[in-house]
């Protein structure tokens, strides 16, 4: 018979748990208020921008590619929580410096704070160092990086427009959940437009280290960016048909380039 | 034309229908964002009492969306029953709610009437009802329905596994369905969302699923919850798929948003039908709504999220669904901000939709940028037990670790199993009790590790 302890190790989901009757064991009711407790209070945490700013850059230098910081139309994260439509467009003036940044760019690298700092503090720069190696090495024409303050997802779709990309890749924190707060998900939009919606996206969710890893995300979204540009189409009309890895070799810890 | 209330010597207008039934609306944020929402707590009330004096045949006459640019009111007004309507349609809304609660009036005459009840006249009726009418009135329209087994019996609740793992791992999910059974979910489905809408992944967890239910002979059914084009192609390729999934929602611009229509949705019920693997009965859909959604989606052309809702309904009704589940408080506190506009949202879906007909179950649920608690989810899980619900997700510890949401858990269902009574499907339960996982001595609750050897093979039935 194998034990509880070990059947725990498969999932961080809450299994095994016991019961008092047929509720939970005292034990466990307070490990979730603990958690649900710590996951309130980081929603209201804001990224460390300054930070970010840094990273971006520091990455970017080789490529000459630039970091921009913009912002929506939410002025407060309180703003931001309630008033999602705020979150979606950008601040006049940040539209205003993007005029001047319109090129000839396969993609707009956008990063947001969606709902979660952790995952922007945590996990933005290091994925992107996993996955612009692979970006430059493909040939993909990258636009500068964008940075943007109390965004939502939809908020890739103005910034793709004013700069001309072909396709937005949006990185943002998604909402804390209990066992994982530092989830970062990531958008494709092909052909990005004020007034796009969901049906048009693609999305990977739960890039950290703790859930997709960084190579396995960044070999998922240079795939559906690869497939995207080459059929002009994201969203549903897209299929990931990637062999999911727990159906390969699990050795192989190679970015597959070709 | 508009309509008004006299209050004393203040008069409030309400140019249009749709604006009747937005003020009407009990408060909640997504109607506010929206800009439709009543600016006063009076003005509320007064719009109420307008569209109580409202004769029910006016939603016949008036289209909140136009129907030539909208397939989902071409499908309210067709599949609208005259004759069902008869002996109704001289009623005021007000007089339909009076209706529903008299004592005189049971399933059957509810069930009669079915047929000539619009979305809209729903959603109206419900904006003038208390919690408390939402609950009997929901309670005395049972909806039964059938796959593997059968589900929305009077005293029965199902539950939906939900073993979502953050990366579709197998053993990860294996290890929390043995969880899951162990307690006594499952009944309703066995239903994973993937991380990712990937092809040779739902088919790898829809063999997965299909080899535990097979082996361990659980009467239930699997659903992997991809788009319902996904599902086409796992069908396509032959997969063993029970129930088609699809996110749906109440005009044709929000299931356009969804990338679907009447027809794709048509489509796959007819391939679903043929492939034949219901053993008691052929519901084959698994359709998933909840409120704001269509403001969401830029699609709610200045209607309510409620009434939007309802309107979804008319959808899930044309495909005769196993499942048609509200995600109560899944999209977030700008939608339904607090404990308390989730929970009268969740009595106002499960309300209209077992009116309308459909099997509603409800994921009782919030995330972490809203103003909830596991509180507010026992208040609500309790109300829906008093009211009838089919089903409730059973979530490991109601902490969904892909979605980071929470939810309800294996153990809330049995505290409501206790609480009223109630027992799982009726083949889920034969299956329990003789596969010695389950005690009926003690209230129907697990029996101590005895049933744990019988079913450890799930572990190893992932590797495959």
């Amino acid at each position: 018979m194998i034990p509880w302890e070990e059947w725990k190790t498969l999932t961080s989901a809450r299994i095994g748990l016991g019961r008092s009757g047929g509720s939970l064991p005292t034990k466990e009711l307070l490990k979730f208020r603990l958690d649900h407790a710590r996951a309130r209070d980081a929603v209201l945490v804001e990224p460390d921008f300054r930070n970010l700013q840094n990273g971006l850059e520091n990455l970017g230098k080789d490529l000459h590619l630039e970091t921009i910081s913009v912002e929506s139309l939410a002025r407060t994260r309180e703003e931001y929580l309630l008033r999602p439509d705020l979150g979606r467009r950008l601040a006049e003036p940040s539209r205003a410096k993007l005029q001047s940044y319109k090129g000839e760019y396969d993609l707009a690298i956008v990063a947001a704070d969606g709902l979660s700092a952790k995952a922007l503090d945590s996990n933005l720069i290091p994925f992107l160092a996993v996955l612009l190696p692979i970006l430059v090495y493909k040939k993909f024409r990258i636009g500068p990086f964008l940075l943007a303050k109390l965004g939502r997802v939809a908020i890739g779709d103005e910034i793709g427009e004013c700069l001309q990309a072909k396709a937005t890749v949006l990185l943002i924190g998604e909402r804390p959940g209990l066992s994982s707060a530092d989830s970062l998900g990531m958008y494709l939009t092909f052909d990005p437009k004020t007034g796009k919606t969901d049906e048009s996206r693609n999305c990977i969710s739960n890039i950290r280290p703790d859930g997709l890893d960084f190579r396995r995300a960044a070999e998922k979204t240079v795939y559906l960016l690869s497939e995207s540009l080459r059929r002009g189409i994201s969203g549903v009309d897209l299929k990931d048909e990637m062999k999911p890895d727990f159906l390969e070799n699990q050795n192989s810890s190679k970015i597959e380039i070709d | 034309m508009g309509y008004k209330t006299v209050l004393g010597t203040k008069t409030y207008s309400f140019p249009d229908l749709k604006s009747l039934l937005a003020k009407a609306s009990p408060l909640r944020s997504g109607d506010e964002l929206a800009g439709v929402a009543a600016s006063t707590q009076e003005e509320r009330i007064a719009a109420q009492m307008a569209l109580a004096d409202l004769h029910l045949s006016e939603f016949l006459n008036i289209e909140l969306v136009p129907s030539e640019s909208d397939e989902v009111t071409r499908l309210i007004l067709e599949s609208h029953d005259k004759v069902a309507f008869s002996s109704i349609s001289s009623f005021t809304v007000g007089e339909l709610r009076d209706f529903l609660l008299s004592e005189k009036t049971d399933s059957i005459a509810i069930s009669k009437i079915r047929d000539g009840l619009t979305p809209e006249m729903l959603a109206a009726v419900s904006k003038l009802m208390s919690n408390q009418d939402l609950i009997l009135a929901a309670r005395k329209s049972p909806v039964i329905t059938k796959f593997r087994n059968t589900l929305g019996l009077p005293g029965r609740l199902a539950t939906r596994l939900q073993p979502n793992h953050p990366t579709d791992d197998p053993k990860g999910i294996a290890a929390s369905i043995l969880d899951g059974l162990l307690l006594g979910s499952g009944d309703a489905v066995i239903g994973i969302n993937p991380a990712t809408d990937n092809v040779p992944t739902v088919i790898a967890l829809l063999e997965m699923l299909d080899a535990i239910i097979q082996k361990y002979s659980i009467p239930t059914q699997s659903c992997i919850l991809c788009h319902v084009t996904t599902s086409m192609k796992a069908m396509e390729a032959g997969a063993p798929l029970d129930l088609v999934f699809q996110s749906i929602g109440g005009t044709e611009a929000l299931n356009k948003s969804f990338g679907v229509d009447l027809s794709i949705l048509a489509e796959s019920q007819q391939m679903a039908l043929e492939l034949k693997r219901g053993t008691v009965g052929n519901n084959v859909m698994y359709f998933e709504t909840g409120q704001g959604s269509a403001l969401s989606a830029g699609a709610h052309f200045g209607i309510d999220q409620q009434t939007l809702e309802a309107r979804a309904y008319a959808v899930a009704k044309k495909f005769d669904p196993l499942l048609v589940n509200t995600v109560v408080g899944f999209i977030g506190p700008e939608y339904l901000y607090n404990g308390k506009q989730i929970l009268r949202a969740g009595l106002e879906d499960h309300f209209c939709g077992k009116l309308m007909g459909l099997p509603m179950g409800v994921d009782i649920c919030y995330t972490n940028h809203a103003d909830a608690d596991q509180d507010d989810m026992d208040n609500l899980l309790t109300l829906l037990g008093a009211a009838g619900c089919n089903y409730i997700m059973g979530v490991p510890g109601a902490d969904d670790v892909m979605l980071s949401y929470q939810s309800t858990s294996f153990h809330d269902a049995l505290y409501l199993r206790q609480v009223f009574g109630l027992r799982p499907a009726p083949e889920f339960e034969t299956w329990l009790l003789e596969s010695g996982l389950f005690d009926q001595a003690q209230a129907f609750l697990p029996k101590e590790n005895k049933g744990q050897f019988l079913l450890e093979g799930i572990l190893g039935e992932s590797s495959r």
